[in-house]
């Protein structure tokens, strides 16, 4: 990257709404800073946020956390929310049941395409997963399982979905990533690998050994394509 | 990411494989969430949806509305016996009329061939043909093949026999065009004086013998005689009919393999197929009905998905 043909261009999304103090506390995190190239079109960069082995620290605290609330698991389930929290819920359980020697912890895969509130709404049409859940989760303790949490729509949507298989008896969420300052909704972790501040024309990407490459990463891309 | 090429289901000729691929797979999606304890997705909570049945039915009729309201969509039905159709009113202004009560989407069944068709050209809503005369019957021809695909593992390479009436079926037509886009062998196989002349021009063989062409496939598609369509006899007696293209359990354990047997519905027990056929493991024909409700839910999803 050349430095000269370097631009910053700021918008203050908020520099004139003086109404919240909050809003103006956090207005930082709403200026969007695009690197321009000379023909005009946007570089896209990317920055590491978690190495493989913080990865594998942070899954072995999250599953330790798990079992310090959850003990043996006999009433409790794993539910990965598609198409990406399925990689974690997946590690968690195989860190569980191989470190632990909890073995007998059910896990399903939950596709909330149909229950979101974006139908018709989003530029790009929404592509269905396969839903796997071989369980009611009737008087269950769910545990939800996700590699981002952002806005926190997806989760509204599974908290929706998931009253197709029962009525359970709590509900927890556990993410890696949490880009906090950016919910649309009242929904917050309870489990939670990293916070991490991103403007919002960025993408955190989670990256697994053996699904998309060699090994575990967390990235920051900023102008994803 | 995927979506329809078309805005309308009017016929299997103007989808393509990709079309029949992504309706499938999400079709499997839907036979899940129908098999849940609670079989309602609240995806389609701003559409509505009119059933125009201008022809009696009630299978499909039944399937669609099931498929719309476990989508959560609003759904209206109306039949022609009881409508304005009676009275004059021409087929635009019948659409027209419930389009002005703000209806996104038309589900239509009409005896007249390309009554979609002209519909889709004229109005604006998404138009879902549930069968124009004898032209086509697109929802039933992939919900055909999905079974075929549920069952044998893919469609493609297989051979499929179509038995009976193709003449007055819409059913036979979509199922041809679909299968061969899916690679499919296909063959008919009835009486000379109900299979059309040309129908060979289409790609597909003709065998006049019951079982030749059973013992040549691997499903066997048994269509149902149409008696509220035969004009004129195109065959001495039922019974007889029944005698040269009906297929009993005899005749099905005297083949060198198993087949699948499917029925677009409704069956006349003892003429195209007997009750123990109807009934026996190498049927699929309630596996159809169920696979009908996923079929439409995807078809409606995928086009509601497109109304902007």
């Amino acid at each position: 990257m050349n430095k000269k043909n370097r631009t910053l261009k700021f918008d203050f999304f908020y520099s004139l709404n003086f109404t919240s103090k909050i809003q103006n506390k956090y207005s930082i995190s709403s200026h969007k800073i695009v690197l321009l190239q000379p023909n005009n079109t946007s570089i896209m960069s990317s920055k590491i946020l978690l190495t493989s082995k913080e990865v594998d620290i942070i899954l072995h605290r999250l599953a330790c956390q798990l079992i310090e609330k959850h003990n043996d698991f006999s009433n409790t389930v794993l539910i990965g929310i598609q198409p990406r929290g399925k990689f974690l819920a997946e590690r968690i359980a195989s860190i569980l049941k191989n470190n632990y020697g909890i073995a007998a912890v059910e896990l399903g895969f939950l596709d909330i395409t149909f229950f979101r509130d974006d139908f018709r709404r989003s530029d790009k049409p929404l592509e269905a997963n396969k839903t796997q859940i071989n369980f009611l989760v009737e008087d269950k303790n769910v545990i939800f399982i996700d590699d981002v949490l952002y806005t926190g729509r997806s989760i509204r949507a599974a908290l929706t979905a998931i009253q197709s298989f029962g009525r359970p008896q709590e509900i927890e969420l556990l993410v890696l990533i949490d880009r906090r300052f950016s919910r649309h909704l009242p929904i917050q972790p309870d489990y939670l690998g990293r916070q991490v501040d991103a403007f919002n024309n960025e993408k955190v990407k989670v990256q697994w050994k053996d699904v998309d490459a060699a090994i575990d990463e967390v990235y920051l891309i900023s102008n994803p394509s | 990411m995927k979506e329809l090429s078309v805005n309308h289901l009017l016929g299997i000729k103007y989808i393509n494989k990709n079309d029949i691929d992504l309706i499938f797979e999400t079709a499997d999606q839907f036979k899940e969430v129908i098999n849940r304890p609670i079989k309602k997705v609240p995806s389609l909570r701003d559409i509505t949806i009119a059933n125009i049945f201008f022809e009696n039915s009630t299978r499909t009729k039944l399937s669609f509305e099931l498929a719309q309201k476990r989508l959560s969509a609003d759904v209206i039905s109306f039949s022609a016996a009881q409508s304005s159709v009676k009275k004059g009113e021409t087929l635009i202004d019948t659409v027209n009329n419930i389009l002005s009560m703000k209806v996104d989407m038309v589900v239509m069944r009409h005896s007249n061939p390309g009554a979609a068709h002209f519909l889709s050209r004229n109005v604006k809503a998404s138009i879902v043909n549930a069968g124009d005369g004898a032209h086509e019957h697109p929802t039933q021809a992939l919900l055909d093949s999905f079974s075929i695909r549920e069952r044998l593992g893919e469609v493609t390479g297989k051979k499929v026999v179509i038995v009976g009436d193709v003449l007055h079926s819409r059913v036979a037509l979509s199922n041809i065009f679909a299968l061969q886009m899916q690679g499919a062998e296909i063959m008919v196989c009835g009486p000379k004086t109900l299979i059309p002349r040309y129908i060979t021009n289409l790609g597909v063989k003709y065998e006049p013998n019951l079982r030749k062409a059973l013992e040549w496939c691997d499903v066997a598609n048994m269509l149902r005689v149409q008696n509220e369509r035969l004009d004129v006899n195109y065959f001495p007696s039922t019974r007889e009919y029944a005698q040269q293209y009906g297929v009993d359990k005899a005749l099905l354990d005297s083949l060198n393999k198993e087949i699948v047997i499917m029925h677009p519905g409704p069956i006349n027990r003892g003429v195209e197929i007997t009750s123990d056929v109807a009934d026996s493991q190498q049927s699929v024909i309630l596996d159809q009905v169920e696979n009908g409700v996923a079929i439409r839910m995807a078809v409606i999803y995928l086009l509601a998905s497109k109304i902007k």
